[in-house]
């Protein structure tokens, strides 16, 4: 188990700025190189070609040191779908790319904070992704890297509309940065709504990470900017900070009450949801999400002692399919994956010394 | 309110449809009006914007949103002028290098390359105003190789802005060490632009 608990990826080990609220900070940058067709169009050849031009800018020695770290270049077509399953589970590719395995790359840095997709909706987007809130280091080493990558790779781009994309609601900047929040008092003090609906007159847009559209599975939202065109990369991420800095200012207000208010309330929820995953026989996702949201929250507010704060973050993505089918060893029928999931939550509290 | 397709999820997407004196009011969740704005574009399913919801793979409802405005916009676009025009392709509805149409566009909400943006790009004006809050045109990052000649020309122009500010200030001095910095600068750009 401890062994398997280091296949995370950095954002899922490190602890941030505000790690008791944000999760994860992530900036995606789209780019195209000009004089190639964009990959809606391309045909087996020129996707190819493309996978090869990258690898030769990525897999060189120098790129990748002043890069920061080693990359591992993928190509997916040749990489069992387990391994898929899980990278998509941290969030490292998308559905998307897996959907066009055949002409599809992915380059990933050693610490799986840097991953350049290649040939999903454009040629290439690199993404960097760290634990808690941290718009601005985040941004400087996409920029860092993505000024690598020009130094060898021709972009196209339009003086007007700016970086080229596939779709133009990507045009100008490509850049989409968001930040994963943990947002368990709004809702329960059912605030969320009213928060985020403000949230909407600013271009920028917030979704629940799990679950459709704004359900909220497990209390995870993400915040990210809707508009890349007219505004600067420094801008946008700017206007992420201050509201990302908003709302965790009122999830911190909602969480004081909760403790001051709501005290006996939320120790019984907390206690009844740790109780749960560190019995049960059988959890489906949905559930093993609420209850662990319930268990974080009740770390952060020292109710629950003796349990590693990480254990949400690990667990949202080690109790998901691909990585539960890495953990056994075996393909799960979704039947089974319920009993084996609890079986991985049990285990993995057991690992600390649990006591409220 | 409720989802008028599915009654079981809130309805977050309002839009009226009108064609030909029918109006159509809709109010929809975010799964049904991705279903129905694939529909009216004849699917190519998923749509695949960044960073949305599940953090990559499906379209935010904003998107989708989009995606039917842009539908709309192209759909209205090519119905009723090319009803009447000759059959062959008009200027502006093809992009001369991957051959897209833009009809095609409007279906799948994609480019086929780098250059459909300078083919389409009259049509393009008021779906990236919609899309981008009004804005038109690129102010962040230039990339510094390909870029390069751009770079200078933005930086040139936010020094006049300045020589003027400092011109409305009555610093001259100033002013004046601006007004040669931006003589440098303009020398150089007409250099390598070789006019």
């Amino acid at each position: 188990m401890q062994d398997f608990l280091r296949e995370g990826s950095r954002w899922m080990k490190e602890d941030g700025p505000h790690a008791d609220i944000v999760i994860s900070t992530r900036i995606r940058l789209a780019r195209n190189l000009g004089e190639h067709p964009f990959p809606l169009i391309a045909d087996d050849i020129q996707s190819d070609a493309i996978v090869d031009k990258v690898r030769s800018v990525v897999c060189d020695p120098a790129f990748m040191e002043a890069a920061g770290g080693r990359f591992d270049y993928l190509t997916l077509h040749s990489t069992p779908n387990v391994d898929l399953l899980a990278l998509m589970e941290k969030y490292i590719i998308s559905n998307t790319l897996v959907e066009h395995a055949k002409r599809a790359a992915v380059a990933v840095r050693d610490d799986e904070a840097v991953s350049i997709m290649i040939n999903e909706e454009d040629h290439l987007r690199l993404q960097v992704l760290m634990p808690g809130l941290q718009i601005g280091n985040t941004w400087e080493l996409a920029n860092r890297i993505d000024d690598l990558l020009e130094q060898q790779l021709n972009y196209a781009f339009d003086e007007r509309y700016g970086y080229l994309t596939a779709c133009p609601s990507n045009v100008g900047t490509g850049i989409r940065a968001s930040v994963m929040l943990h947002l368990p008092a709004l809702v329960v003090t059912q605030q969320i709504h009213r928060v985020l609906a403000a949230l909407g007159q600013v271009g920028l847009v917030v979704r629940g990470v799990h679950g459709e559209g704004t359900e909220a599975v497990g209390n995870l939202f993400q915040l990210s900017n809707q508009i890349t065109l007219g505004q600067s990369e420094v801008e946008i991420v700017q206007s992420l900070q201050s509201v990302a800095e908003k709302i965790i200012e009122h999830e911190e207000a909602a969480r004081n009450f909760l403790l001051n208010e709501n005290r006996e309330v939320t120790e019984d929820r907390v206690a009844r949801s740790l109780g749960i995953l560190a019995y049960a026989r059988r959890l489906d996702n949905k559930e093993t999400m609420q209850r662990l949201s319930d268990v974080r929250l009740g770390i952060d507010l020292g109710i629950i002692k003796g349990v590693n704060k990480n254990i949400l973050k690990e667990l949202m993505v080690m109790t998901q399919p691909g990585f539960l089918q890495k953990f056994y060893g075996a393909q799960l029928a979704p039947g089974e994956r319920d009993w084996r999931r609890a079986a991985f939550v049990r285990e993995r509290l057991q690992m600390d010394d649990c006591h409220i | 309110m409720l989802c008028q397709e599915c009654n079981q999820r809130d309805a977050t997407v309002h839009f009226t449809k009108i064609v030909n004196q029918d109006k159509q009011d809709f109010h929809l969740c975010e799964s049904c009006a991705r279903e129905k704005g694939d529909l009216m574009m004849k699917g190519f399913g998923n749509m695949g914007t960044m960073g949305s919801m599940n953090p990559f793979d499906t379209p935010a409802g904003g998107f989708s949103f989009h995606n039917l405005l842009s539908g709309l916009l192209g759909l209205e676009g090519t119905g009723s002028l090319e009803a009447q025009a000759s059959p062959h392709v008009q200027p502006g509805n093809r992009c001369a290098t991957c051959g897209l149409t833009y009809a095609e566009f409007a279906q799948v909400g994609r480019f086929g390359c780098a250059d459909c943006y300078r083919h389409f790009h009259q049509r393009l004006e008021p779906l990236l105003r919609r899309i981008h809050g009004g804005a038109t045109t690129h102010t962040g990052k230039v990339p510094s190789r390909t870029g390069g000649l751009i770079k200078k020309r933005k930086q040139i122009s936010a020094m006049r802005q300045e020589l003027q500010q400092k011109i409305a200030a009555e610093q001259f001095e100033e002013a004046a060490v601006l007004r040669d910095q931006i003589r440098t600068l303009e020398a150089q750009l007409g250099a390598s632009e070789g006019v």
